[in-house]
């Protein structure tokens, strides 16, 4: 079976996988779980602010309360990527000129930020 | 009397929480102790059919809270181990028909004369899984070696951990053990399903039994006998070594190892 297995080495095997996904998945929704209830409303009000500047999905703009030790850090992420600038409305009808550039923070998924551990 | 409510309850369903409420409950009694073993599972009830006595339900769970019949009349007892009670439950659709003051009520009259209350425990989290749970003195967390039956579990230890009674009322926190079942050494060997150590890594609870596939959990609920009285069962020894567990014994894990049947057993013999 061995010789076979290095002969013919086949992917990785399914119980791996399953446990690398159950990991990560876990450590999202736990950090979740203990967040406080107040995020979803803040981020939707967060999306309605951000929204009167910026057309930008739901999807691209989540609010995570991470903890490490004693410190608390309320991260705000907002994703620009091609997110079109709206003329302003509440500004008494006049259109402010378009930045000159925006900087794109485009969040990796795969990694955390310091203060974040991993799993 | 200071019965222990040990409440059976996994997030996901047919991981195997019924058959495994009747194999402990029907442990405890074969080890002498007095245990009743209450269906919670409103509207769905099952457990009657798993221990074999659904044909004597007369009154059940919902009529007690209701104050309809008789603790005494609700219960039935077990023909084959005078220590095992079963409480059915009820098959209304109104499933906040659980009030969680009466549901209190009758748990306080039983522990007056048992010393183990085994809560089954209905799938999810809605009202019936979280009233069942809210009363655990210990918990057993039953989970396959499955990655959603894994998921769900986590989140039901957290559950445990801020909704039940004893983290609201600041008592010592909800005694969480972990009853891995259908678990398949074979796959395991080849790579195919969760081991105990990536489970129990996952999950962070003691282990208190692994229950190995077995043909007998079938053969045994086909007939309506909890599967620790099938002796030759492996799924019954490894239910009764969880049993020893619970009241303290040390018991090494057994049934880790894939199975190779002679051929002899294989035509004649029993899994």
């Amino acid at each position: 079976m061995r010789l076979l297995d290095f002969l013919f080495p086949e992917r990785r095997n399914s119980a791996a996988i399953a446990r690398d996904r159950l990991k990560i998945v876990l450590a999202h929704e736990r950090a979740s779980r203990d967040a406080p209830d107040f995020l979803p409303d803040l981020q939707k009000d967060l999306l309605d602010v951000v929204g009167r500047y910026i057309e930008i999905r739901d999807d691209m703009l989540r609010v995570n309360l991470a903890r490490s030790g004693e410190t608390s850090l309320l991260e705000i992420n907002v994703e620009l990527d091609g997110a079109a600038i709206k003329p302003v409305k509440n500004g008494g009808g006049k259109t402010r000129p378009a930045p000159a550039a925006i900087v794109v923070a485009k969040p990796d998924p795969g990694s955390h930020p310091p203060w974040v551990k991993p799993g | 009397m200071s019965a222990k409510v040990i409440v059976l309850t996994s997030g996901k369903g047919g991981v195997g929480k019924t058959t495994s409420a009747a194999a402990i409950a029907a442990g405890l009694a074969l080890r002498g102790h007095r245990t009743v073993v209450i269906d919670f599972d409103v509207g769905l009830r099952n457990l009657d059919l798993v221990m074999g006595c659904e044909r004597r339900v007369v009154f059940d769970f919902i009529n007690v809270i209701n104050g309809d019949a008789k603790l005494n009349q609700a219960l039935i007892k077990d023909r084959r181990n005078d220590n095992l009670f079963i409480f059915p439950t009820s098959q209304t659709r109104d499933k906040e028909a659980l009030k969680r003051d009466g549901v209190e009520r009758v748990l306080d009259e039983l522990r007056t004369s048992f010393d183990y209350i085994i809560c089954d425990s209905p799938a999810g989290i809605e009202h019936g899984a979280i009233t069942a749970l809210y009363f655990a003195d210990t918990a057993i967390i039953v989970t396959n070696p499955e990655v959603s039956s894994v998921r769900d579990s986590d989140r039901i230890i957290g559950i445990l951990a801020s909704k039940s009674r004893r983290a609201e009322k600041n008592m010592d926190p909800v005694e969480v053990h972990l009853l891995l079942t259908r678990y398949a050494p074979g796959r395991v060997e080849k790579g195919e399903m969760l081991t105990i150590e990536d489970v129990k890594e996952i999950l962070s609870i003691p282990m208190v039994g692994v229950v190995p596939e077995s043909e007998s959990v079938l053969r045994a609920s086909n007939t309506g006998t909890p599967v620790v009285f099938d002796e030759g069962s492996p799924a019954g020894q490894a239910y009764l070594d969880a049993v020893a567990r619970l009241l303290g014994e040390e018991r090494e894990l057994r049934f880790l190892k894939p199975g190779r049947r002679s051929l002899f057993r294989s035509l004649f013999g029993r899994a």
